[in-house]
């Protein structure tokens, strides 16, 4: 074990965190408005790599590709909020059934759609290619994840801190009837909630899919790492988000490096551990 | 003798009698619903009488069908050595999990029990000296009991399968009449008050929780043998997701709605993939149409029209 696989696997853990900051954030946002269990949120994520791939195929253009990825899953999020979880308020159960629902139908359409093989989003040129340092390289690729992360992080932590509709997401997570009952239309900031969650997750997909792949079976695959992250950082908190994809994404990449038998359980035991100590996870105040 | 008494008799006497007729496919079929009968029902002690909605129930299912299946084919271990070593596996890691599950309720509860599922799932994928990993376990043979009759046989199984089902159905429904079962609907309508009356409720939840593991392992010994095979798919989330959707469609908290819940999503997935690949879509308009228009299930449904 040298000191170059120390910095190497830290950094793809960091940049793998980055990416799971996208898909949770948005996850941890909705489970702190709506107290939703939304097993759907994988699909997100699947589906705007699976879109942004057909845009990358269409128009070559991989700023499109996010966009487009991001706005049709946004959309598809709208749909599913207010036509079917919006008549479920508080019953977990129905909820999860509902979207579990969902993703198979996702599932099946996507395989419907854009078949069984596997494929990945191209790179732009601008952003392949690796840096060097001294033995070291690091992938430009990975190094953009991070900083996109650490501008999404920012912004959300922006629009939380320090704006009027963010004090009003902030006091729903806290108490939502309370929030009702002072006259802020949680109903409405549900919906956007929902909708901004959807759409990071499906920007993630597409930028994931750069970098992990578009293949059938990728929403199912990065749920529980989304929940993990969740469970970790505290329902609804940003920073515990943001803390919990850093841990997660580290304790994976170690775990894969160093125990590739036992790698799921060096991701879910310190989670365990973590729980038994704090309940609510590290952030969460609930 | 109480009437879902007989409700039960009737119904395993009905199916112990039709069997014969029936050609090997759907005998096959009904096996494989007895044994998803017996999940739904485990999963109904903690769903349906404790309130306790478990993502992860596939864990013990998969525990003990891993245990079996790899003590029955590696080496060479009988039947009651497999049972027995089955269902002590799914109560070991109910009893571990359920420390951890058990401190958490509602939202918080669901996702713990997913993430612990998942930790099964994720050894079951990646331990792959022990599992095979993604090749799963095969090659798993019936059990030998020293009966005139062989248990390879559609039909024998059959009954071993219903005879199995019967007695942990007897054990289920003495459990929740029980003060024990009476006290867990208690702790389901509110845990507060059972809690200022000087309930346990910590413990109890915990005992609903190893007991309901245990028949789930109970399941998924009995499906080790009926598939001769055990795999990753065994244990993944949508198994877990599965089995809540039995109960929700059978009605929670009855012990026979999730049973049948569970006949008819075994006979609705079976029969709809023989006519279409597109199965999992229907079956996912399936999940959303039961709780848009059945939110109490099958025995709800039941319930409303008695009234």
């Amino acid at each position: 074990m040298t000191a170059e696989f120390w910095i190497a696997q830290t950094f793809n853990g960091l940049s793998y965190g980055a990416l799971l900051f996208l898909l949770a954030s948005g996850l941890s946002l909705i489970f702190g408005v709506m107290r939703i269990v939304n097993l759907a949120h994988g699909s997100y994520f699947m589906l705007g790599g699976y879109v942004g791939l057909s845009v990358v195929w269409r128009t070559g253009s991989f700023v499109a590709a996010l966009l487009a990825g991001a706005v049709a899953v946004g959309l598809i999020g709208v749909a599913m909020e207010r036509l079917f979880l919006s008549r479920l308020p508080g019953q977990t159960l129905g909820q999860v059934l509902m979207t579990i629902g969902f993703a198979l139908i996702f599932q099946d359409l996507a395989l419907l759609i854009w078949g069984g093989d596997p494929y990945t989003i191209p790179v732009p040129p601008l952003l392949s290619g690796v840096v060097r340092l001294d033995t070291l390289s690091f992938p430009i690729y990975r190094i953009f994840i991070v900083l996109v992360a650490v501008v999404v992080g920012l912004l959300l932590w922006l629009a939380l801190d320090r704006t009027r509709t963010g004090a009003m997401i902030r006091a729903a997570v806290d108490d939502a009837e309370m929030a009702q009952g002072v006259g802020i239309r949680v109903p409405r900031l549900s919906l956007g909630v929902f909708a901004l969650g959807a759409c990071l997750a499906a920007f993630g997909g597409v930028i994931g899919g750069a970098f992990l792949g578009v293949y059938p079976g990728a929403d199912f695959e990065v749920l529980p790492y989304a929940f993990v992250v969740v469970i970790v950082g505290g329902l609804g908190s940003l920073p515990g988000a943001m803390v919990g994809s850093l841990l997660v994404g580290l304790l994976d990449n170690f775990g894969k490096a160093l125990f590739p038998e036992l790698s799921y359980f060096t991701l879910f035991a310190p989670m365990a551990l973590i729980l038994a100590l704090r309940p609510t996870g590290l952030f969460g105040r609930v | 003798m109480d009437h879902r008494v007989v409700g039960a008799l009737l119904v395993l006497a009905g199916a112990a009698g039709i069997a014969p007729a029936l050609p090997a496919y759907p005998l096959t079929l009904l096996t494989q619903a007895l044994i998803a009968a017996m999940l739904a029902m485990s999963l109904d002690v903690l769903l349906g009488y404790t309130g306790l909605p478990s993502l992860g129930h596939a864990a013990y299912f998969g525990v003990a069908a891993y245990a079996v299946a790899i003590l029955a084919t590696e080496h060479r271990v009988g039947f009651a050595g497999c049972l027995a070593a089955g269902l002590v596996a799914a109560a070991v890691t109910a009893a571990l999990f359920g420390l951890i599950a058990i401190r958490a309720s509602g939202t918080y509860f669901l996702m713990i029990t997913l993430a612990l599922g998942m930790v099964i799932w994720g050894l079951a994928f990646r331990w792959v000296t022990l599992t095979k990993g993604d090749n799963g376990v095969s090659g798993v043979p019936r059990p030998e009991l020293g009966l005139p009759w062989s248990l390879w046989s559609p039909l024998p199984f059959f009954y071993f399968t219903l005879l199995i089902l019967a007695v942990a159905w007897a054990l289920l429904g003495l459990l929740v009449t029980s003060s024990f079962g009476l006290s867990l609907k208690g702790i389901r309508e509110s845990e507060s008050r059972m809690r200022v009356l000087g309930y346990n409720v910590w413990l109890h939840k915990y005992l609903a929780f190893v007991i309901a593991g245990v028949f789930s392992g109970l399941a998924g010994a009995l499906w080790a043998y009926y598939n001769g095979f055990v795999s990753p798919v065994d244990v993944q989330l949508v198994t877990s997701v599965e089995a809540l959707l039995m109960v929700a469609l059978g009605g929670p908290g009855t012990l026979a709605g999730p049973a049948a819940g569970a006949a008819v999503i075994v006979f609705l997935k079976n029969f709809v993939s023989v006519y279409t690949k597109r199965w999992l879509l229907i079956l996912g308009a399936v999940y959303i149409g039961v709780i848009l228009f059945a939110p109490g299930g099958l025995a709800g449904a039941v319930a409303r029209r008695r009234r």
